[in-house]
């Protein structure tokens, strides 16, 4: 992160949006809904207490919407992305997708996890295939869009190979395939480039952006990353942690197409003060959160005999 | 100073290193044996009479305590008779290893001491379909149960405490039952081996599923795998080379059942060529015949190990042990 302390009042707000930036917002929220989230709430029961995971979320998100998820450390974000996969079950509220409600897992969501969740006995071809032969594709058809989906990545030449023959970078692009061979709806990444190196990292958030560009796709984008978050984002839903509630629906002023060299724009920079605000400041730390955060001083070693500092 | 290699903790060893340690694995215990039969001042506690002079309860070829030869000695030097001749020479049980190796030889060509007995190509080939039947017979049911019960936990909750219980209850106890229900030929002896690899197999197996990554399950899930789908597409692809190496593992245990299992009812099979074998004396035959097992076992275990790293490409552990 290239924490650069620029003063707030020299930036302008974030809310400040270019006539460009408005047109692009205007246009997307004229796209219909594809989710709506609705006074969700999660609790997880454990004997003799019950903490509250996501107290009373509340958004939406229009087609073919970039929508980033950011939040300290326990704020459920993955809590929420899994609800709405559906592998695990909310308490109350409703999730609905064009009007469905979601009750379970399905293809018409795809899921790209932190860990590498290809499947090792399969090769990189078949790991593709897999979601369309479970949804009763033949296999020739399977196969044929599979390659073409590879193609997109440039990974075709890596049909034949095995997972563990792959970098961790090519890895998560053949899961995104993967993910989006089933044509789902919505696409959810759950701090997919998480356990990646700075280098592949940024040059897979400039990927995803390609492929998001190219085909009709609506994502849901779960980090911790706030620079991450900005690059990728059309808006960005803040939590809070203790419980997890929405703080802010922040829309990027950053304008389109992205490159890295926005991130020492104005509209970059007031918008990562205002995300560092809500994250690091706009909270209450529970007391005995604070006390763990406390470390004590340390009292100078009696044989060490110069500074360091 | 730095230590050589193969001293230092959880370093994998060199090629080079590698192959002639496990050589040395095979060639201590066989040169401890040649040093105990070859080098008369080791061990030799009895004297193998060549002459028995003029003590007349000794025959040539027969062993005797050397405390008692000495004495025998010092009588007949005392008394001005012929003393008995002999050599140094280790307990009839411990015959060397040369004797031994050409056992391998000899034991095949031998007929059998009986007209209905077997050769000992036989014999083999008998022990080993029991081990094939028996742990074929266990696997049927013993991996479907197995990875039932790894995969819902209520199958596990019904029938692990069970199979806990009874994995505890020695096989060989229930070879008269065996006995009294299949009779006396093959059934019993196969029903041992099947006591005695079921359970064990069952437990394993259920942990082996236990094991398999969950993400990997959610990510099927997510691609729309419905639950039926997800035992035969992801549960028993991602166990396989796991499940392939505890059958391997089980196979072994199978092994060790067999001498037990093939005393009950008729003896037969290699365990009654042991049998036979010591009856006679020819100890020789008998670690022969030991030794077969032993590399019979551990023969079938390489073999499957290979064939492992040929069906399962993608299994990481299997390429770095094996």
């Amino acid at each position: 992160m290239n924490d650069i302390a620029v003063p707030a009042a020299l930036l302008p707000s974030y809310r400040e949006q270019s006539p460009a930036v408005r047109t692009r917002f205007d246009s997307l929220k004229a796209r219909e809904v594809m989710l709506t989230v609705s006074h969700l709430h999660k609790n997880f029961e454990t004997p003799g207490k019950t903490t509250v995971a996501l107290k009373d979320i509340n958004f939406s998100t229009h087609r073919r919407e970039f929508l980033c998820v950011v939040g300290p450390s326990g704020c459920g974000k993955s809590t929420l992305a899994r609800i709405l996969a559906g592998l695990e079950e909310h308490s109350a509220g409703d999730v609905l997708l064009q009007g469905r409600p979601v009750t379970g897992p399905g293809s018409d969501r795809g899921m790209v996890f932190q860990g590498y969740t290809l499947f090792p006995w399969l090769t990189v071809k078949n790991n593709v295939m897999f979601g369309l032969e479970v949804n009763g594709h033949g296999k020739l058809e399977s196969e044929r869009e599979s390659m073409q989906w590879l193609q997109l990545i440039g990974l075709e030449k890596f049909a034949d190979a095995y997972p563990h023959q792959l970098s961790g970078g090519m890895k998560q692009r053949v899961a995104i395939v993967r993910a989006l061979a089933n044509q789902p709806r919505i696409l959810l990444m759950d701090e997919p480039f998480g356990a990646l190196d700075a280098q592949t990292r940024c040059r897979m958030q400039a990927h995803l952006l390609e492929i998001w560009r190219k085909i009709d796709i609506t994502i849901i984008f779960i980090t911790h990353d706030l620079d991450e978050a900005i690059f990728l984002a059309d808006r960005i839903l803040v939590l809070s942690a203790h419980p997890g509630e929405v703080q802010e629906l922040i829309e990027v002023p950053v304008p389109r197409p992205r490159s890295v060299a926005q991130f020492v724009s104005p509209e970059f920079l007031t918008t990562k003060a205002r995300l560092e605000e809500l994250i690091h400041f706009g909270q209450q730390v529970p007391e005995e959160e604070q006390e763990q955060e406390d470390y004590p001083i340390l009292a100078r070693m009696t044989n060490v005999t110069d500074n360091v500092e | 100073m730095s230590k050589p290699r193969w001293l230092r903790i959880l370093r994998p060893l060199s090629p080079h290193a590698r192959f002639v340690i496990g050589i040395a694995s095979f060639v201590l215990p066989l040169a401890l044996w040649g040093i105990v039969s070859y080098v008369p001042v080791v061990w030799h506690p009895q004297v193998l009479i060549t002459d028995p002079g003029s003590v007349s309860y000794l025959d040539v070829g027969a062993h005797m305590e050397r405390a008692a030869f000495e004495s025998e000695v010092a009588d007949a030097r005392h008394e001005g008779r012929a003393p008995p001749k002999g050599v140094a020479a280790n307990p009839i049980y411990l015959p060397s290893p040369g004797e031994v190796l050409k056992a391998f030889y000899t034991s095949f060509k031998t007929p059998p001491p009986t007209k209905d007995g077997q050769w000992l190509h036989q014999s083999l080939w008998h022990s080993i379909q029991i081990i094939f039947w028996g742990f074929v017979i266990s696997s049927v049911f013993g991996v479907p149960l197995g990875i039932l019960c790894g995969a819902y936990a209520a199958i596990a909750r019904l029938s692990e405490p069970f199979v806990e219980f009874f994995r505890y209850l020695p096989a060989p106890a229930f070879g008269a039952l065996a006995v009294a229900i299949l009779g006396i030929y093959d059934g019993p002896k196969i029903a041992i081996i099947v006591i005695g690899t079921f359970f064990q197999q069952v437990l394993i197996i259920a942990n082996t599923t236990r094991k398999l990554d969950p993400a990997l399950l959610e990510a099927a899930l997510t691609l729309g795998t419905r639950s039926r789908q997800l035992l035969t597409r992801v549960v028993i692809p991602g166990i396989l080379p796991d499940l392939y190496r505890d059958q391997r593992i089980l196979l072994g245990w199978a092994w060790t059942y067999l001498i037990v299992a093939e005393l009950i009812g008729t003896t037969s099979g290699i365990t009654w060529f042991i049998t036979q074998q010591a009856r006679y004396q020819h100890f020789a035959n008998v670690y022969a015949a030991i030794a077969m097992i032993g590399i019979i076992g551990l023969g079938i275990d390489m073999l499957l190990a290979l064939l492992g790293r040929r069906l399962f490409p993608w299994d990481r552990s299997l390429a770095k042990t094996a």
